[in-house]
């Protein structure tokens, strides 16, 4: 390439060079023009605060976590949180997304009305009032603490959630009513059901439309090809019309699924302590608000980056196999 | 084109970090300048800040922001006021978002220190409770062993709860919300047996907030100091003393017996400590720190004395029904303590 101005390549490369120098130069004296203002307030930009004690309890945690704990194991209890939100309600927003999807296109009018219903009712309300409405109503209709509803024994529903007989610490432990509720055993809170539940209801109607489209997607004469060799509605569906609506589905339902986990740091209105409660607890108790949400936005990036990539494999894994 | 174009973007990417200088310093020359004082208050707490249908101000920290705006800008009338949360009271300080934090924030050693905020004085002498319904028939804090505790995200509470049954060596349930509203509502439901905060909030939520007052009781047990007062930014010590002697005028204004009625009258007192407080004769102590000798006498008549604010806000004809107790002047056992104005 000659390096000369007469060049339209060179020129190109000029002037897209000079960008990325004024752009890097930017970047560079916002950062300073921070620095100055934090020193001027005495505080410094640091990741060294998370080795410190947290000194704040967690109540639903998958790790050993104290209040003696630092900030980092904070941090990880609160990732465990929302892994375990986001995946469980992946999972249900699909089932339930692939049952309204089919429903919606019944011959039936009734069902298909019910999931037409469904889809636009919640797609049009705004997930934080779903949760808010899901953990009201469930903190209202719940049975009072000291009168518990047995489900089945051993197992028991009250305000203080799904309460169940699991291990702890080695030894297996059946609940049972104490002062305060039930005590002993495992339990799954109200905050995490509401929270499961509102989200999970909320995606799947979003989930609905996209499978619904990528069945649409799929020409006539398959469907009608496949009831001409004898195949029954439930078999078409799943041998022949979903494996080719795959290709129309899997980009949306990627869109989806972050959505799903990224809408989970809405817990933090409901009282489940998931990345985003602990991440602003950690902020407002040590101050270090820059580097406390760049750690926040760090793992939602990753935990994104991470979905997209597991539904590209899965998309081209799924691709149709044109004959060259 | 495309030259026009990086050559905008290169200027306005020049512009936007440029204008952007350190907003430590002058403070109070900022606050005159703009002429109306940005205080961070409660977003709705009955007794220290809370907005009624009309959108006025009330409350025992709202009545210390207007104290201060009355002594830097004259009028107790110009300022404004921002609603914050818990999580958001710091920032909003650091950033320069607001020029005063008075939203019932307890000084803490690292608060003072690693947060780039500095405390000055304490207005309001508290300690942390717990709020419990009357049916459980407790009788202290020692008997919540396994309590399913409701308590806010990111403030002092939390960590006492914490290191307080740990101490007990009693385990607990702690259900942390950023909302004092979803809070207050969830223990309302049962969702929680116990509620902790600082006793003042309590009270305040007990009698403003329950369907029933008498259906809830606030135990003895108090296990924290929670020594409540306003902040503001480090770095600018002429905006912190003026914040700090703003109290200590108050307090000094209720031992002389200077009210928001007798001001004029004391004027012309001749006692020197209140011709001095109120700036008579050749008295002027406004100056160094920025104002006029007027200050104190202003701050006074606009707002009143600790003791009228303490009465107006949470006192015995209000809902909160709260002693002077610790909060009273040192000279009538409490720990309201002035240095003198001389």
């Amino acid at each position: 390439m000659t390096l000369s101005l007469t060049n339209p390549k060179f020129r190109a490369r000029l002037w897209q060079g000079l960008l990325v120098v004024v752009l890097l130069v930017c970047l560079w004296l916002l950062v300073a023009n921070l620095q100055k203002n934090l020193a001027a307030r005495g505080v410094e930009l640091g990741f060294g605060f998370l080795s410190g004690p947290a000194g704040f309890d967690i109540a639903e945690r998958l790790i050993a976590y104290s209040a003696e704990s630092s900030y980092w194991m904070a941090y990880a209890v609160g990732i465990l949180n929302t892994l375990r939100v986001a995946i469980l309600g992946v999972l249900i927003a699909t089932g339930l997304g692939l049952f309204v999807a089919i429903g919606a296109l019944s011959i039936n009018p009734l069902v298909a009305w019910l999931c037409r219903t469904y889809v636009e009712v919640l797609r049009n309300v705004p997930l934080l009032l779903q949760l808010f409405f899901w953990y009201l109503s469930l903190a209202a209709l719940l049975p009072e603490n000291d009168a518990p509803l047995t489900l089945l024994p051993g197992v028991f529903l009250s305000k203080g959630g799904l309460s169940f007989p699991w291990w702890v610490d080695g030894l297996w432990e059946v609940p049972e009513l104490g002062p305060f509720g039930m005590v002993g055993g495992a339990a799954i809170s109200p905050e995490f059901l509401a929270l499961l539940g509102g989200l999970s209801i909320y995606t799947s109607a979003f989930i609905a439309e996209v499978i619904r489209a990528g069945i649409l997607s799929v020409p006539k004469g398959q469907s009608e090809a496949a009831k001409a060799l004898g195949f029954s509605g439930w078999q078409q569906l799943r041998l022949i019309i979903l494996p080719q609506a795959m290709r129309v589905i899997v980009p949306p339902m990627t869109n989806q699924y972050l959505n799903l986990t990224k809408n989970s740091s809405l817990a933090v209105a409901i009282g489940y302590p998931e990345l985003v409660s602990v991440a602003t607890t950690t902020l407002n108790q040590t101050g270090h608000a820059v580097e406390a949400i760049s750690l926040l936005m760090l793992v939602y990036l990753t935990l994104s980056l991470l979905t997209s990539w597991l539904m590209a494999r899965f998309e081209r894994a799924s691709r149709l196999k044109e004959r060259t | 084109m495309f030259k026009k174009t990086l050559v905008g973007l290169a200027a306005a990417a020049a512009l936007s970090v440029a204008a952007g200088p350190a907003m430590a310093g002058k403070t109070l020359d900022s606050v005159k300048q703009k002429g109306v004082l940005s205080c961070g208050v409660n977003a709705g707490l009955g007794g220290f800040g809370i907005a009624d249908s009309a959108g006025k101000w009330t409350g025992f920290d709202v009545d210390f922001c207007r104290a201060v705006a009355a002594a830097a800008l004259g009028d107790a009338n110009k300022v404004r006021y921002v609603p914050l949360n818990a999580a958001q009271r710091f920032t909003a300080l650091q950033s320069g978002e607001i020029d005063l934090l008075s939203r019932n924030t307890t000084w803490t050693m690292s608060r003072d220190s690693q947060l780039g905020l500095s405390f000055g004085a304490t207005t309001f002498y508290d300690g942390q409770g717990f709020l419990v319904p009357t049916k459980l028939k407790l009788k202290s804090a020692k008997q919540l062993k396994g309590a399913t505790v409701c308590v806010q995200s990111g403030t002092t509470t939390e960590k006492n709860l914490a290191d307080y049954f740990r101490s007990q060596k009693m385990s607990y349930k702690p259900v942390v919300y950023e909302d004092l509203k979803a809070l207050i509502a969830a223990y309302a439901e049962g969702r929680c047996q116990v509620f902790t905060s600082d006793a003042s909030q309590l009270a305040a939520i007990r009698a403003n907030d329950m369907k029933n007052p008498a259906d809830h009781v606030i135990l003895p047990e108090i296990i924290s100091k929670e020594p409540l007062g306003p902040a503001v930014r480090r770095g600018d010590e002429d905006w912190a003393k003026l914040v700090s002697w703003v109290h200590f005028a108050m307090l000094e204004a209720e031992e002389f017996g200077v009210t928001s009625k007798n001001v004029d009258k004391m004027k012309s007192d001749a006692n020197p400590g209140i011709q001095r407080l109120l700036g008579q004769g050749n008295n002027d102590f406004g100056k160094a720190v920025g104002v006029d000798a007027a200050w104190a006498a202003r701050v006074i008549q606009q707002v009143g004395n600790y003791g009228e604010v303490f009465e107006r806000n949470v006192g015995k004809n209000t809902p909160l029904k709260l002693n002077r107790g610790q909060n009273a002047l040192w000279t009538q056992g409490g720990l309201q303590y002035a240095p003198p104005i001389r």
